[in-house]
């Protein structure tokens, strides 16, 4: 055998390895460390969205394929709401409204929390009171709740009486850059002039 | 007949009266020790089942009340809720043991906050007719009321919001 045994050439390859490893994750670390410096993805943000396939509300199958390339805002509610869901399309609304023709680039998903009551045609109905362009999506539960856990979205049922119920859920509106990942996140509680701002840098990205 | 100044400021003061009385008249209600302030609730989106009431409430008295409930003509419900947002969710709740009024405090029901629900509507609020309903009090009783109605997403009864005709609306916005 040659002066070097077994043991010491293993001992030489986890050596070599463990400084490609190094290399290759300062390099990873590095980049990181300039992609972050000037762009605003959330920590974490990986890790919100993903693809999914709902019922839009024209009754067709709507997959998030077609969101490819297109900055999105994505938000949770239900028609059985008397005031932020309501709230929250109007708002968005306006400021489609505002954005005129450079809104067309932007997609507005109204994602269901309830889709036993939210049927399409529910749903079509509803939205008739506000911006074309937003999207109305439902599904089966299974469906819905899977896409609300892509999001990390919360909802929680509470029942009222004679059957009756209404849904706690997450307010917030997601902002999704055209790589589908996370950019900001808005609500109805801040004001215009800032979800102004927060949707022209997502335009902007 | 001729108008004589003196006629006139008299007319003018009569006018005046009216016009006060009327405006004092036009939202606000007695119950008791308690003051209502200018209820009112917003268009809902076509197929709403639910919509929002809103008003302030004055204990003048020297003991709490509390509103438990009423009716309205729009809906086959209503009830005293209370929504929230805790860290970034909206919760809302029924107050089953009703809205407490402290004395000498006014409270305030309000989008974001404490509201009466109607819960299945029959009728969906518009513009121009007012709302007619009841409220019920634990000590003060029932009181009849009208609730001004406010375009869809008004943050205040005097809210123009709305907004929805700028542009990017179809053709269907109205209902």
């Amino acid at each position: 055998m040659a002066s070097t045994s077994p043991l010491a050439s293993v001992r030489r390859y986890a050596w070599i390895a463990a400084a490609i490893a190094a290399v290759i994750g300062a390099a990873v670390l590095l980049g990181e460390l300039r992609r972050s410096a000037h762009n605003t993805t959330l920590p974490g943000a990986a890790r919100i969205g993903g693809p999914f396939t709902l019922t839009s509300h024209d009754g067709k199958r709507f997959s998030s394929d077609s969101l490819a390339g297109r900055p999105h805002l994505v938000f949770f509610g239900f028609t059985h709401c008397p005031d932020i869901c309501p709230t929250t399309l109007l708002e968005v609304t306006n400021h489609l409204a505002e954005l005129g023709p450079k809104a067309d680039q932007l997609a507005a998903l109204f994602i269901t929390v309830d889709p036993a009551r939210d049927t399409p045609e529910h749903l079509a109905r509803y939205l008739s009171a506000f911006d074309k362009r937003i999207i109305g999506l439902t599904g089966t539960e299974a469906e819905t709740d899977a896409v609300r856990k892509l999001y990390r979205a919360y909802a929680e049922k509470v029942p009222g009486k004679d059957g009756d119920y209404t849904m706690n859920h997450t307010a917030s509106v997601y902002l999704m850059d055209r790589s589908g990942a996370l950019a900001s996140t808005m609500t109805f509680e801040e004001s215009e002039d800032v979800r102004r701002k927060k949707i022209a840098r997502l335009l902007d990205r | 007949m001729k108008i004589t100044p003196i006629r006139a400021s008299a007319a003018l003061q009569v006018a005046a009266t009216l016009i006060t009385a009327t405006a004092s008249l036009a939202g606000d209600y007695k119950a008791g020790d308690l003051k209502i302030g200018e209820p009112w609730t917003r268009v809902t989106p076509p197929g709403a089942a639910v919509a929002g009431g809103f008003m302030t409430i004055t204990n003048t008295g020297k003991e709490a009340d509390r509103l438990l409930g009423g009716s309205a003509t729009i809906s086959k419900r209503l009830e005293v809720h209370e929504m929230t947002m805790d860290g970034g969710i909206m919760k809302m709740r029924e107050l089953a043991k009703g809205l407490e009024i402290k004395p000498g405090e006014t409270v305030e029901l309000k989008p974001g906050s404490f509201h009466v629900m109607f819960i299945e509507l029959t009728t969906p609020p518009a513009i121009g007719t007012p709302v007619k309903g009841q409220l019920k009090f634990e000590k003060a009783g029932t009181v009849d009321v009208e609730y001004k109605v406010a375009p869809l997403g008004a943050k205040s009864a005097s809210d123009p919001a709305g907004k929805v005709d700028a542009g990017g609306m179809g053709h269907h916005g109205k209902h």
